[in-house]
């Protein structure tokens, strides 16, 4: 794995049983995130984000789920790259929350109610760091004054139920780099927020990776939160990577027919309904890992498809610098 | 908008609409205190026109729409719907007027009756208004279905048989079933994948230019409220904000939570201006909010007058455009 790698993630199969047959969540998808790099993972529900992110954890419930196959490659503080996919469970607990921070969409989920919060970002501290309880909760509140908490001293002692959603989801940033985490994994995590509070989050999250350097992996529905913090982007669609790049190359000019789509769903704040156009839609509805058609999965929905897009897959290839696209017609998508 | 509707008598006068809600504390649920989620709100709506509804989760936008349509009662105001007043009207007078006035819920999953099949979800309001004989029903089911892109057989199916678009369509369908002249959209696509939206908020575009329909289109989404409205109106913490032709709105903002709401949205053209208005803070709490202009804790442009009684007038500046703030000054250009 390259020296400026964090993550790399070769052909990682994450698996369902469902009834009947198996769920292929996610299915062959290859993506690295570099030191300093803020990597987007973009899609619609039910395309994989999730299951990515909770593979790169260990966290997926097993059964129904196993990790099938492929590599999980992490470096660590130390240096030195683990393959997570094969790691114990007891090697994990010491990674998840200390090398590797995690924040998801709706905090109260990942914070107990019945602790405060100086005390659930000192417990990280004095679990994973050794910290004794004096010096993990000065900490705490050096974390809390750092993700712009007001009355930060006030707040170390209150329960997360005491706060909004965008005071709790600071307090899960707070607790997620307590431990100087080489990889935070952020999945959804302003979804649940205002704009205005999202707004202050990404900006927040901006500010922490330049001053600390951590490696992120964001996921996330909205593409413009995309064109707001990431470096470079993956698309995901049923499981698999369809594009991939730089940010500016694929939101500027997308290869990938859904990308292309996605783009153009999303009306511009200047469109208008008056000015008699209509909005682009993509016919039809994101396919079941299940229910998976053979040939290019976006086949059903695409305007360009022609016959040989349904007898293979298409390849993910080269399309630009740093940049790739999962389709035959990708020279025609303008 | 052509002109003669201007000048013609509104569909709806909403005048100073009030919603408060009783606040229960303590081992006993007693009421502690009032949440005005609606407060002292007017607006019209014309026939015809598509009038969208900001502001951030919490300003009031579900508590508007459901009092106008009186599915909960308001607490004070006046709403004339088709000249008539309808707030003291009892149960016999209210479902007449209520064949004339819909809704359409966020959540199509929540929204529709698991148990019933879509045939009765789509005929339950003709047969609750009495319209047509059984077989005039089917058929008119058939009818509406097509209407919103699904098919007649459709309507033998449940609606945990459909994806999370085909069922807001049957939403859609239910509210026109009985042939409304106005309908309050209530953050219809907002639970729906992008691909899936562009596909309702055409619909719904179509179906409202089609049969002229006056529309409350309540959502988060700045730039889909600017695709499908004529008019905007923004809340804030249960106030009107601002309310003006949507092209200026987007682009003369007079108040500066409505400046910062469209600064804050987040817009995939990497070559768009990063700079924002970022606002300090949160929505302070509703039960307790500021005196005088309620955005005043958070708004950068905040001047002591702000905290007096008299900030909180809304005035118009330009032609159908109004605005809740003392400041001439900011954003102008
Ligand atoms: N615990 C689970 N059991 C069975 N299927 C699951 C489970 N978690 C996720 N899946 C399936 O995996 C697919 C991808 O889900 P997910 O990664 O959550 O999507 P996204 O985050 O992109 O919305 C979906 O089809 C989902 O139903
Ligand atoms: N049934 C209710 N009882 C008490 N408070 C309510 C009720 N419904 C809404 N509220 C409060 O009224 C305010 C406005 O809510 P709502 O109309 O749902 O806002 P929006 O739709 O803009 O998110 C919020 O503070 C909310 O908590
Ligand atoms: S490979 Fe064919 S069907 Fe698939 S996205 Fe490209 S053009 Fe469309
Ligand atoms: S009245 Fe004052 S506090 Fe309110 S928006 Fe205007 S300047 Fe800001
Ligand atoms: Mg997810
Ligand atoms: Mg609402």
């Amino acid at each position: 794995m390259d020296a400026d790698l964090t993550l790399d993630i070769r052909n990682l199969q994450t698996h369902f049983t469902a009834d009947p047959g198996v769920s292929k969540a996610v299915d062959g998808v290859s993506f690295a995130v570099r030191r300093n790099e803020t990597l987007a993972v973009v899609g619609e529900s039910g395309s994989g984000k999730s299951v990515t992110s909770l593979s790169a954890m260990r966290l997926i419930p097993t059964p129904p789920g196993i990790i099938a196959g492929g590599e999980i490659l992490f470096r660590g503080r130390d240096g030195q790259v683990r393959d997570l996919a094969r790691l114990s469970e007891r090697a994990m607990r010491s990674v998840r929350g200390n090398e590797i921070g995690m924040i998801f969409q709706e905090p109260m989920t990942s914070l107990n109610p019945v602790y405060t919060v100086g005390d659930q970002i000192g417990e990280a501290l004095r679990y994973h760091q050794g910290l004794d309880r004096r010096a993990a909760r000065a900490e705490a509140l050096a974390m809390l004054k750092k993700v712009g908490i007001p009355a930060a001293e006030r707040r170390l002692d209150e329960y997360p139920h005491q706060m909004s959603g965008g005071m709790r989801q600071r307090v899960m940033i707070a607790m997620a780099l307590a431990c100087r985490p080489t990889l935070l994994i952020a999945d959804e995590p302003t979804t649940a927020l205002d704009v205005t509070i999202q707004a202050q989050i990404l900006d927040l999250m901006r500010r922490l990776q330049e001053e600390t350097g951590t490696s992120i992996l964001f996921i996330t529905h909205n593409l413009g939160v995309v064109a707001e913090v990431a470096h470079r982007v993956v698309v995901m669609y049923s499981g698999r990577i369809v594009e991939e790049g730089d940010v500016r190359s694929l939101l500027k000019s997308p290869r990938h027919p859904y990308t292309r789509g996605l783009l153009a769903c999303m009306p511009h704040l200047g469109q208008r309904r008056g000015d008699g156009g209509r909005l682009y839609a993509i016919p039809g509805s994101v396919p079941s890992p299940v229910n998976r058609p053979a040939g290019c999965t976006f086949a059903p929905r695409c305007a360009l498809a022609e016959p040989a897009c349904l007898a293979a897959e298409p390849v993910l290839e080269p399309v630009g610098p740093d940049h790739s696209a999962r389709c035959r017609r990708w020279r025609d998508v303008q | 908008m052509s002109t003669d509707v201007m000048t013609e008598q509104p569909l709806l006068s909403v005048r100073n609409l009030e919603k408060r809600f009783p606040v229960r504390g303590g081992l006993l649920q007693r009421p502690v205190g009032w949440v005005k989620a609606v407060d002292d709100l007017s607006f019209d709506l014309n026939r015809g026109e598509v009038l969208g509804l900001v502001g951030e989760s919490g300003s009031g936008k579900t508590t508007a729409g459901r009092s106008i349509l009186r599915l909960i009662e308001p607490t004070g105001g006046s709403i004339r719907f088709n000249g008539q007043e309808i707030t003291g009207l009892g149960t016999a007078e209210m479902r007449a007027q209520r064949r004339r006035m819909q809704i359409v819920f966020q959540d199509p999953y929540a929204s529709l009756d698991p148990r019933q099949r879509v045939r009765d979800v789509i005929g339950e309001a003709l047969t609750i208004h009495d319209i047509g004989t059984r077989a005039d029903r089917r058929d008119r089911v058939a009818a509406l279905l097509e209407k919103v892109g699904l098919s007649a057989d459709a309507m033998d199916r449940f609606p945990h048989e459909f994806s999370g678009g085909q069922r807001q369509r049957i939403g859609i369908a239910r509210a026109l079933a009985v042939e409304p002249d106005f309908i309050v959209a209530d953050e219809p696509v907002s639970a729906l994948d992008v691909s899936v939206q562009a596909q309702v908020v055409n619909l719904l575009g179509d179906l409202q230019r089609e049969l002229g329909l006056a529309v409350l289109f309540i959502a988060h989404d700045l730039a889909v409220v600017r695709y499908i409205s004529d008019r905007v109106a923004v809340m804030y913490l249960g106030r009107l904000m601002e309310i003006a032709p949507s092209d200026s709105l987007y682009e003369r903002p007079r108040h500066p939570y409505t400046m910062a709401l469209l600064s804050a949205a987040p817009d995939p053209d990497p070559d768009a201006p990063k700079s924002r208005m970022l606002l300090d803070g949160d929505v302070p709490s509703p039960m307790n909010p500021p005196s005088g202009c309620v955005f005043r804790t958070r708004c950068p442009f905040a001047l002591p007058a702000c905290a007096e009684p008299e900030a909180r007038a809304l005035r118009e500046v330009a032609p159908g455009h109004s605005v809740a703030c003392i400041r001439d000054d900011v954003g102008v250009g």
